[in-house]
């Protein structure tokens, strides 16, 4: 297990509040007016994506099945809890009005948010939690892996942070789904089960539009269409040795990452997750 | 953490010709000596041992329960990492605690089977809710810090496996505290609203948290032997002075009022008087009647029924791979 944050010595929250406070003026794309809109964009489906699935895997607190699980959840949950910080942080910056990551996280809207549909869904059963997180993990870790060679050096220095965490992240999830899908009669059928259900959804995080266009001619991110093979080749090893069976569907679920159309879920999260700074919006916390 | 001493059983009768045994063993607790897993221990020593630990881990376990309430709803980014990161610690406290009591013969999932079906106890306060955001900061000023006062004492106990785990806890509780703390600060010079909270959540924590000392000394019938075998080591008034003494000033420095008309500062034993919390309440609590018994039992029973599959299938997949081993090695030696 990691070791736990200390409440002041958080590295995670340490960057991201360097970053609300300095401009590092080598990083000449911060400052580029033309690319603003994009990026800004870019960054908010990395911070979104991760916030909301931070806030999905808290609900288990206290919850799962072993105190073990309980522990590393939490801990998953505040790797990226930590990298919304510094993702949404920069994105705050990028934009220049003002706003920082508690303010995108906290006074948007729905249709607002770009995170991808597959982290808004309902947690299930563990299995289904599990299998979620390894489809998203095996994204992720790909996503950070390209994002340590961006040609922006904010980009870089938050990828190379998340990445050491999400190398943890995606060696457990991997772990378990082969544990599961290759444990009993019962656990083979809810983890095909969670896989079935998952899958369409995860295919929308490796689809292209102009947004990621704009910013991988930039040089700061990779198409994601591009980070498939990678994506498929753990995923099939993964799931070979899981004795699951990969379905044949290439259907992406559109609507996340260009917060056209959200699940129904995205509401009722951020009901709750909002609730004290819309209630009591003069305060401070 | 928790020194309730709930539910505790008479003390077994003594087997015949371990008096000799049993002076050994007193005269190395006298001596201040450790008692390790494999040293020969009466088997009273022993049963009272798993009670408390079992129950302080079970306190652990369940106390994710009012904070977790909270996680999804943090205000901000960075008090919902730190609200993770201290559920986290207590699932961690948890788990140290039955690893130590495992080291007297029990197993977690009997320990654990004895919390769901009732017949092992968690703290009291545990049972109650937490209803507003000034209610997380309560919890980790006061109830942490009663623990604190509780467990900073245990590091000294005599059984090595639960003072070692006692002194990697305290470690981490003087956080949960300063979290606690901090929230409350910010509470109560807030917005006239949040001073409402932060008072609210006073009056609403601060007899629960006076009660998780346990029982006034008077009716504590127990107590002289686990003092005599260093597994308590106050009494339960003498902790609780310290924790209205400690505390005190704090709520005047945050300008909240202790909800008692009749705590005064007594020069002549350089304490305060204070009012007893409601000893009926406490004992109906226990009993299983106070304000979220139902809901804490019923959350880990479900994790626990839910999970089932989970840990059979982690179990299935260990045999697979240890019988896939072994005919590894068969192949190998043909
Ligand atoms: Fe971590
Ligand atoms: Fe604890
Ligand atoms: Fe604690």
């Amino acid at each position: 297990m990691p070791s736990l944050p200390d409440m002041n010595a958080t590295d995670v929250v340490d960057m991201a509040r360097r970053a609300a406070e300095h401009q590092a003026p080598r990083d000449h794309h911060i400052h580029n007016e033309d690319l603003k809109p994009a990026l800004f964009e870019w960054l908010c489906r990395m911070g979104d994506s991760s916030l909301i699935l931070g806030h999905r895997v808290s609900e288990w607190c206290g919850h799962s099945p072993v105190l073990e699980e309980d522990i590393a959840l939490a801990n998953i949950a505040l790797d990226l809890i930590g990298h919304t910080q510094m993702w949404l942080g920069l994105a705050g910056e990028v934009e220049g009005k003002g706003r920082d990551a508690d303010a995108l996280a906290y006074r948007r809207d729905a249709a607002d948010f770009r995170n991808f549909l597959l982290v808004e869904k309902q947690n299930g059963d563990i299995g289904s939690t599990l299998m979620r997180q390894f489809l998203f993990d095996a994204w992720h870790i790909e996503r950070l892996r390209g994002l340590k060679g961006s040609s922006s050096e904010r980009v870089a220095e938050i990828a190379t942070k998340a990445f050491k965490e999400v190398s943890y992240h995606v060696d457990r999830s991997a772990d378990l789904v082969i544990r599961l899908g290759d444990g009993t009669d019962e656990s083979h059928r809810r983890m095909q089960k969670a896989l079935d259900s998952h899958w369409t959804y995860a295919n929308e995080m490796f689809t292209d539009d102009g947004l990621d266009e704009a910013v991988a001619e930039a040089g700061i991110a990779m198409r994601p269409s591009g980070l498939k093979p990678a994506w498929d080749a753990l995923v099939d090893e993964v799931l070979a040795e899981a004795t699951l069976t990969r379905p044949q569907n290439d259907f992406a679920r559109r609507g996340g990452k260009t917060g056209e159309r959200h699940t129904e879920h995205l509401g009722h999260i951020l009901a709750e997750m909002q609730f004290l700074q819309r209630a009591y919006p003069d305060a401070s916390w | 953490m928790y020194g309730q001493e709930l539910g505790a059983t008479q003390r077994d009768g003594i087997e015949a010709g371990t008096e000799e045994l049993e002076a050994a063993f007193q005269a190395r607790i006298d001596n201040n000596e450790r008692i390790e897993p494999k040293d020969w221990m009466p088997e009273h020593y022993r049963k009272t041992l798993i009670r408390m630990m079992g129950q302080h881990a079970h306190s652990e376990i369940v106390g994710q329960l009012p904070e977790g309430n909270w996680i999804t709803r943090a205000p901000t980014l960075e008090r919902k990492q730190i609200l993770l990161a201290k559920v986290q610690d207590e699932a961690g406290h948890g788990l140290y605690l039955y690893s130590a009591a495992e080291t007297l013969g029990v197993t977690r999932d009997d320990l654990t089977e004895q919390l769901l079906s009732g017949k092992m106890k968690y703290s009291s306060i545990f049972n109650y809710p937490t209803l507003n955001w000034a209610d997380i900061g309560a919890v980790g000023w006061l109830v942490d810090g009663a623990a604190i006062m509780n467990q900073v004492p245990l590091q000294r106990t005599s059984y090595g496996p639960y003072s070692r785990a006692m002194i990697r806890i305290c470690k981490e509780e003087s956080f949960h505290q300063r979290q606690g703390f901090d929230i409350m600060r910010k509470m109560a010079n807030g917005t006239p609203e949040q001073r409402e909270m932060a008072q609210d959540a006073l009056n609403r924590f601060w007899y629960p948290s006076l009660m998780m000392f346990g029982p006034s000394d008077k009716e504590s019938v127990h107590s002289d032997q686990s003092m005599k075998w260093r597994i308590k080591i106050n009494t339960n008034d003498e902790l609780r002075q310290k924790f209205v003494d400690q505390t005190v000033p704090q709520a005047e420095f945050l300008g909240l009022s202790v909800p008692d008309d009749k705590l005064a500062w007594n020069e002549e034993k350089g304490g305060y008087d204070f009012s007893e919390p409601d000893w009926n309440e406490f004992f109906q609590v226990i009993k299983g009647n106070g304000p979220c018994n139902e809901e804490r039992i019923e959350a880990r029973r479900k994790a626990w029924d839910d999970g089932a599959w989970f840990r059979d299938a982690l179990t299935a997949h260990a045999e697979k791979q240890a019988q896939r081993r072994g005919e590894g090695v068969l192949q190998a030696a043909e």
